[in-house]
């Protein structure tokens, strides 16, 4: 009954779906819309849920003076210090519960941030940008260690990267910038345009299709309740 | 794969500490290389130049702080140039942290400079944020600068030339909700302000009545999800750009059906775009340091070549002995 | 004079009635559409030589939407709300005398019962659901297909008995899409399988996820297979939580747990953008064997440089059936290559077709 009731669902609102995109008329076409609609509230209600999992996560490890906790209270205290100053005053033109801080927003600095915003631009934004910027130097040493040439291929792979890369900084410009008009098809960033644009576009082409048709034959499972793994279920 | 030695944690050390200088470097001492405009890029550009005066636009903050360095100069150069080309900007938010990656934007763009708060102050006007690095570093100028910095547009006004809806959670059902209309699904804008009674607000029902749609987007939901719903189902012209570690896999949507009008990818594509409009921003400045980073990172993959053929010959050695 | 202005006037009313009598203005509702469609049809009188349509906006006032030279001819406004009226001015006249006439219509676009437009796209649909459903029917009555090997999830099993054999845990993550992203209910049921196997093992398993929708589905999900593998007692619902939305502090959290708890296996299947290599790099160099799985194209480059296997694109749909082994759902594999034939039939005469000068077939797949 657990499983049956939730698999009727699936089966009634997959199939109302697939109607709706080519019954247009009442009821069935506004039904995509209203389902929608109804994805919007509960998405926005698990916020709370994704809030309190976070909270009993970190207290457990606390408590239980697990290995690393000290992380784990930084982690709840920032969370904390985060909603509450944002809940006292508010941020940029929106006020809080106290209002706009208008003292403390001096304080913090010329011309006044509030403490949100203090935190969020000095300190959250740095925090992200530091780990987007790790992607550099993980392509370095991933690239470093992947275009080594073993066989056709890879040489190929190689070569390919080699132009691309060229041809996507002002580098590629300047080494081939001066060729006369008649070669320019050999400028490099021309060529790194080629490449993207004709067999990267097709081989991308290629996998997002036969990804398209992945996906019919797994929305095809669920409906008809075959697959029923993301349940919990087995088979 | 499972073990990793010494000798290899070793060089990926060296090697970040190279790259680190090289991209490092570059943005203390201003190289000034030049760079080349892709037709991609071109193209997001002809669609805001070509888009009638008074259009009302809308650009999707698809991003967090962490994609800033890569998407912000884009939203600088973009809301620039739809408020000089008479636009009037939606901003709208499917990630959540979007919201102040718009506010940002648009506070760095009608703020005075820097230079003009400290008169204002002196003078003991009202005063206005401040700046952000990315464009004191541009207004501060730098050496062989060869054109202007990003326009200041302290005459825009917030309702009347440019709005932030907010965030709506949802993504792909946010947008195909913007379909039908966009007052019931953004009633309030990011300041509670009721949407109706904002001007700009007033010919605007839903994306059909948008010039276009830009979305700059860091990942899941984003420009995919807009050029499947706005594009795609109510046929809206949509463009953008992305990460440039994503930006390969958007090029198949820009074809014949014209699903995307063109992308710009990363720092490359926000310089290109730069380049386009005559202007020497965040995106320029920084475009040096990306260009030795490639240049580190080929001499290292020759390295690594080198030491792999050296490897392979001195087994080869050893089994002929063997 | 005033039998010249008699006449002129007569004059003047003569050329309005033919003119008028001969100019015509209609509009049509879009047969078999959603509704948001209006064909508008006119003609010109003679001695008028332009014509003009405008549209009355929601505040009442006519706006300009069609200028022509055309005599006769039809366009059709796809900028129409369903079952909502539309106001229409025809103004046709002429450039030089400035004659004109002036013809208003109205019209409310009808939502009807089928939309013709997309009957391409239910024939496919028809075709390659028709072929699944066959393929799936065919092997419950036994009859077996041969399944290409998928090495990533051959692994999948030496994977979770080296964490067993290591006493580490395995680390899951489902991708950074919602639950609307298919990729990552096809996530969740890998999952399943893989919680089963290590509930069997009494491997421990952690799953970090990005939004409150997929933790609750991967809660169950877990808690689900531990109890179908016998083994209720040793789930642990604090090892399936909520990180944050924000992209790279999810990231920053994944990170740390790769450093901290060294698992022995790492799971990356979903929807990754920008943050594939920095997961990947960082459990290579924790020493983990990395498995991971997306349909995004184009971060497959970095799964593949980083990670001990890959599953390209449709192998991450196909995994739950390939793991399961039930003939159904292995069946139903078989239903995709049917698809892949059917694409590549389609491209093949769609590019002759094209080159050829005729434009039907992608004509037909225009589904605006």
């Amino acid at each position: 009954m657990k499983r049956t009731i939730p698999m009727i669902i699936t089966f009634i609102v997959g199939m109302l779906v697939i109607i709706s995109e080519f019954v247009p008329h009442k009821p069935f076409g506004p039904i995509a819309g209203t389902l929608e609609n109804w994805f919007l509230i509960i998405a926005g209600f698990t916020i709370i849920l994704g809030v309190l999992s976070l909270i009993r996560m970190n207290s457990i490890k606390i408590k239980s003076r697990a290995e690393n906790w000290q992380y784990f209270l930084a982690g709840l205290i920032s969370f904390g210090v985060m909603v509450l100053v944002g809940v006292f005053w508010g941020m940029q033109e929106s006020s809080g519960i106290l209002g706009h801080g208008e003292k403390i927003s001096a304080w913090l600095g010329t011309p006044p941030t509030k403490p949100f915003d203090y935190l969020f631009n000095n300190l959250f934004i740095h925090l992200s940008a530091t780990m987007f910027s790790l992607l550099a130097f993980y392509i370095a040493s991933a690239a470093y260690r992947a275009f080594i040439i073993r066989s056709f291929e890879s040489n190929l792979l190689m070569i390919t990267a080699v132009i691309i890369m060229l041809g996507r900084t002002s580098l590629g410009t300047i080494m081939t910038g001066w060729l006369p008009p008649s070669l320019q098809f050999l400028h490099l960033p021309r060529i790194a345009d080629y490449i993207m644009m004709y067999p990267n576009s097709a081989a991308q082409r290629a996998i997002m299709i036969s990804a398209a048709l992945g996906v019919i034959g797994s929305s095809l499972r669920i409906i008809l309740g075959i697959e029923r793994s993301y349940l919990g279920g087995g088979k | 794969m499972s073990s990793v030695n010494t000798s290899v944690r070793w060089e990926r050390m060296i090697l970040y500490v190279i790259l680190f200088l090289g991209v490092m470097l570059p943005l203390i001492f201003h190289i000034g290389w030049k760079t080349d405009v892709s037709p991609h890029v071109q193209m997001v550009h002809d669609l805001v130049e070509n888009t009638p005066a008074g259009s009302t636009v809308l650009i999707s903050f698809d991003y967090e702080p962490s994609t800033m360095p890569e998407l912000k100069p884009m939203a600088l150069s973009l809301v620039d140039h739809a408020w000089q080309r008479g636009h009037k900007v939606i901003a709208v938010a499917l990630w959540p942290m979007g919201v102040q990656m718009a506010n940002d934007v648009f506070q760095e763009l009608t703020a005075l400079p820097v230079t003009d708060i400290a008169a204002d102050q002196s003078s003991g006007e009202t005063k206005t944020s401040v700046a952000s690095d990315s464009t004191k570093v541009a207004l501060s100028g730098v050496e062989n600068a060869p054109d202007s910095t990003i326009a200041r547009h302290t005459d825009k006004k917030y309702g009347i030339d440019y709005v932030n809806l907010g965030f709506k959670p949802g993504g792909m059902v946010t947008i195909k909700a913007m379909g039908r209309s966009i007052h019931e699904t953004f009633p309030a804008d990011a300041f509670g302000t009721p949407v109706g009674s904002l001007p700009i607000m007033d010919d605007i029902v839903r994306l059909r009545d948008l010039g276009y749609v830009m979305s700059l987007s860091a990942g899941d939901p984003g420009l995919k999800q807009w050029i499947m719903v706005a594009h795609d189902n109510f046929k809206v012209l949509v463009s953008g750009g992305t990460t440039a570690v994503s930006a390969p896999g958007f090029l198949p949507y820009i074809n014949n059906r014209d699903q995307l009008r063109g992308v710009m990818g990363g720092l490359k594509g926000a310089a290109e775009y730069e380049k386009l409009r005559g202007v020497f921003g965040p995106a320029s400045i920084k475009m040096d340091s990306q260009s030795i980073a490639h240049v580190i990172i080929l001499i290292f993959i020759a390295i690594g070549n080198i030491k792999a053929y050296r490897r392979r010959k001195a087994q080869r050695r050893k089994s002929e002995k063997a | 004079m005033r039998h010249i202005l008699l006449i002129a006037s007569l004059m003047c009313l003569l050329t309005d009635v033919i003119h008028a009598q001969t100019t015509s203005f209609e509009v049509k509702d879009y047969p078999w559409d959603d509704g948001k469609k209006l064909i508008l049809e006119w003609k010109i009188g003679a001695g008028l030589d332009s014509l003009r349509i405008q549209k009355a906006d929601p505040e009442g006032n006519f706006i300009t939407i069609y200028d022509t030279t055309e005599s006769f001819g039809s366009i059709v406004d796809d900028d129409v709300q369903p079952e909502q009226e539309a106001e229409y001015l025809m103004i046709a006249y002429n450039q030089s005398t400035s004659d004109s006439v002036v013809v208003s219509r109205g019209m409310t676009p009808l939502v009807q019962w089928y939309n013709l437009q997309k009957t391409p796209l239910l024939i496919t649909m028809l075709l390659l659901s028709g072929m699944i459903l066959y393929y799936i029917f065919a092997s419950k009555r036994g009859k077996e297909f041969f399944i290409r090997r998928i090495n990533a999830l051959d692994s999948m099993e030496e994977a979770i008995g080296r964490a067993t054999e290591k006493g580490k845990p395995i680390l899951f993550v489902p991708g950074i899409g919602d639950l609307d992203e298919i990729q990552t209910i096809a996530s969740l049921t890998i999952l399943s399988h893989l919680a089963y196997r290590a509930a069997q093992y009494d491997a421990d398993i952690i799953v970090p996820v990005r939004f409150s929708m997929v933790l609750t589905a991967a809660r169950e999900v877990v808690k689900e297979a531990y109890i179908r593998a016998g083994r209720a007692d040793a789930y642990r619902s604090d090892r399936v939580f909520y990180l944050t939305d924000d992209q790279f502090g999810y990231v920053a959290g994944i990170d740390g747990i790769m450093v901290r708890e060294q698992p022995a296996a790492n799971f990356f299947l979903g929807s990754f953008y920008a943050e594939s290599l920095i997961l990947a790099e960082t459990g290579f160099s924790t020493g983990a064997i990395q498995t991971s799985g997306t349909a995004n194209a184009h971060q497959l480059p970095f799964f593949i440089v980083a990670c001990d296997w890959t599953l390209i694109g449709e192998e991450l749909f196909a995994a739950s059936a390939y793991l399961s082994r039930d003939a159904q759902q292995l069946g139903s594999l078989k239903g995709h290559d049917f698809g892949k034939i059917l694409c590549i039939a389609l491209i093949l005469v769609g590019a002759v077709l094209e080159y050829s000068g005729i434009h039907w077939l992608s004509n037909m797949f225009n589904l605006g």
